[in-house]
């Protein structure tokens, strides 16, 4: 095998972009009455991306979204009709309108064939920002989220840009609101211990992740932490997810490698840790958990109500 | 090198890898005492008092399948290459030379884009097992259809050319479905990590079977690495025994790909380290790259788990990364002595 290199490379551009398959129904998106259109004369505007400072001249019309994150984002905040294409791994809400463009190995020239006004993307994959700008094209760069105070930062910012203000503002609270509900509705001194699964070769993440820190908040010890000093998405050994004997088990790995509580408790030597004994095995969709948009409040309270369950079998 | 010679350097090899054998089982991130793991031992599966059932759960159903797994790939990749090195009289000959690993990435990749989800773990590797045999089926077809004459070289061309195409194929595929990337990646780059009794139900019978055979013809080996002509002008059935060696090597392969992905490098690194210790007759070279073979690529799963436990490293990055300097000392201290 002559490609180490490129392998290394597609394997860390999987972990970013890990996105299988289907939808769950959403709590936390539509239902909002579609507020009056934003003056015109509130362009040109200036927001800051990954790639930094971009201004947009006039309302887009003719949006390309290369990130399924982005695409969520522009339709919550009710700025849906502007899009017009979005990439093949964007799967959520249904009416977004899915094309072949993939953000993951961009084309440019398919993507340019849109005519698009702004291009929102997460990865920098080659010289994608670089090319599509050569062109004449707008792109405002939107990677993976730190924390949640990023995903604010990212709604609000395609808020700006899309006209769409208030509708973002408004979502930004709503979010803000359920999330503390929900953190405060568990208790944190429970000291649960979970294990998050990436795939089914025990791949995880620690708390110094974006998805960690998710879990952080609910007051949970996350066995990772052991094994990430240096990297953040470790990859765990059998034996030590046995001996750590976790209280909690997430499956971000549902989709891509079809597992679920049954396989879990089929592994060899598996049966005997606590949350596969009392049923602490959580199936989570992996597409909202490889997600910084706002579905990540319905993954916290998912969450939130597997550690609900899991204090009141130990009590 | 003398028959007794030979005797003592097998034993040498067979105390090595019961030594790699028991470091392996004695070492990795659970914490469990070396008298414990001998009192399990002893205890032949039982669980020995003062014992947790679920320290004897982590020995016997992870650490164990785990020891004995790496040590049948180990021992299949360097025979299989010590064997392709003889028939194809090329130092450089490996256990993929003839489409094996590409045919193995391909079937891994169809099982993972196409095949049904939730069984992964049985069908990867039954994928992987076929496609390495059908990748090197037509790297023998071609080549005994008439390129480069039947000869060593037309086999070895067939190969490359079919191992490109493959992985053209396989390419492709995975392009169409790039969420299986990594899933298809994390095979490639070789794992013990999910170990299980059941890999090694699917490797023994075909490495056993190899072996056996291999066993047989190690004496023909060393009459037909001195060249084709010379081989047969001895009464050799040239074409024949070099199909014989390919399916067993190429079985051998197949399973060891199956059950722990492509791990690199095991299957050049061990035969010569072992002709560089012992001379070059097969009668030697090849029990030994049995043994060493199986106990290199046991230790060198236990770096894998402990280096940075209690997370793992692929073990494919660690043989080569160990193996290569290991192998410029070996070849330096036989050039001084030589």
């Amino acid at each position: 095998m002559g490609r180490p290199r490129s392998i290394l490379v597609a394997f860390a551009l999987a972990f970013v972009l890990a996105a299988c398959g289907a939808d769950e129904p959403t709590r936390t998106m539509g239902g909002e009455p579609p507020s009056p259109s934003p003056a015109a004369d509130a362009f040109p505007v200036t927001v800051t991306g990954t790639n930094g400072s971009v201004t947009i001249d006039r309302r887009p019309e003719r949006i390309v979204s290369l990130s399924p994150t982005a695409t969520e984002m522009l339709f919550a905040i009710g700025a849906g009709d502007q899009v017009l294409a979005v990439d093949d791994r964007s799967n959520h809400p249904p009416e977004a309108p899915t094309t072949d463009l993939s953000g993951f190995e961009p084309n440019i020239e398919a993507i340019a064939a849109y005519e698009p006004d702004l291009v929102v993307y997460a990865t920098e994959v080659g010289d994608l920002g670089a090319s599509l700008e050569s062109l004449g094209i707008t792109v405002l760069q939107l990677d993976a989220a730190a924390d949640l105070d990023g995903v604010y930062q990212q709604i609000l910012a395609l808020g700006t840009v899309t006209g769409h203000e208030g509708e973002a503002e408004a979502l930004v609270g709503r979010m803000r609101a359920q999330v503390e509900e929900i953190v405060s509705s568990v208790d944190p001194g429970a000291g649960l211990t979970f294990y998050y699964e990436l795939d089914d070769t025990f791949y995880s993440v620690t708390s110094d992740t974006f998805i960690g820190q998710l879990f952080t908040m609910l007051g949970l010890e996350n066995i990772a932490d052991a094994a990430g000093e240096a990297n953040p998405y470790p990859q765990l050994s059998a034996e030590y997810i046995i001996e750590a004997d976790p209280d909690l088990i997430f499956l971000a790995d549902t989709e891509c490698c079809g597992q679920s509580p049954e396989t879990v408790a089929a592994r060899p030597g598996w049966a005997g840790i606590s949350a596969v004994r009392n049923g602490g095995v959580v199936p989570l969709d992996d597409d909202v958990a490889s997600r910084w948009g706002p579905r990540v409040v319905d993954l916290l309270r998912r969450v939130a109500d597997a550690v609900a369950a899991a204090e009141e079998r130990a009590a | 090198m003398n028959a007794r010679a030979r005797t003592r350097a097998i034993a040498i090899g067979v105390v090595v890898l019961v030594a790699a054998t028991v470091a392996g089982l004695l070492v990795g991130p659970a914490r469990i005492g070396a008298g414990d793991v001998f009192r399990w031992l002893l205890a032949l599966g039982r669980t020995p008092e003062g014992m947790t059932e679920q320290e004897a759960t982590i020995l016997a159903n992870l650490r164990l399948p785990r020891v004995l797994v790496g040590g049948l790939v180990g021992a299949s990749l360097a025979a299989s290459g010590a064997a392709y090195q003889a028939v194809f009289r090329n130092p450089l000959a490996d256990p993929y030379l003839l489409g094996a690993a590409a045919g193995a990435g391909l079937g891994a990749t169809i099982a993972v884009a196409y095949g049904p989800s939730g069984v992964v773990e049985v069908t990867v590797p039954i994928a992987a097992f076929a496609g390495a045999l059908v990748g090197v089926g037509l790297a023998y077809g071609l080549g005994r259809s008439g390129i480069g004459g039947r000869t060593a070289t037309g086999l070895v061309l067939a190969g490359v050319a079919v191992a490109s195409f493959l992985t053209a194929v396989q390419t492709f595929l995975q392009q169409q479905r790039s969420e299986t990337l990594r899933q298809v990646y994390t095979w490639i780059l070789g794992r013990l990590g999910t170990t299980g009794w059941d890999d090694v139900r699917l490797a023994l019978p075909s490495v056993a079977l190899a072996a056996a055979t291999l066993w047989a013809v190690r004496r023909l080996l060393d009459v037909i690495e001195v060249g084709d002509i010379e081989a047969q002008s001895l009464g050799l059935h040239v074409g024949r025994l070099r199909l014989a060696v390919v399916v067993a090597a190429s079985l051998a392969t197949a399973a060891a790909v199956a059950v722990a992905g492509l791990i690199g490098f095991v299957g050049i690194i061990v035969p010569h380290t072992v002709r560089l210790l012992v001379g070059a007759s097969y009668r030697a070279v090849l029990p030994l790259s049995v043994l060493f073979g199986a106990s290199f690529l046991i230790l060198v799963d236990l770096l894998a788990r402990t280096v940075v436990a209690p997370a793992e490293i692929p073990i494919g990055v660690i043989t080569a990364f160990v193996g290569a300097p290991f192998f410029v000392a070996v070849l330096r201290r036989s050039g001084r002595t030589a």
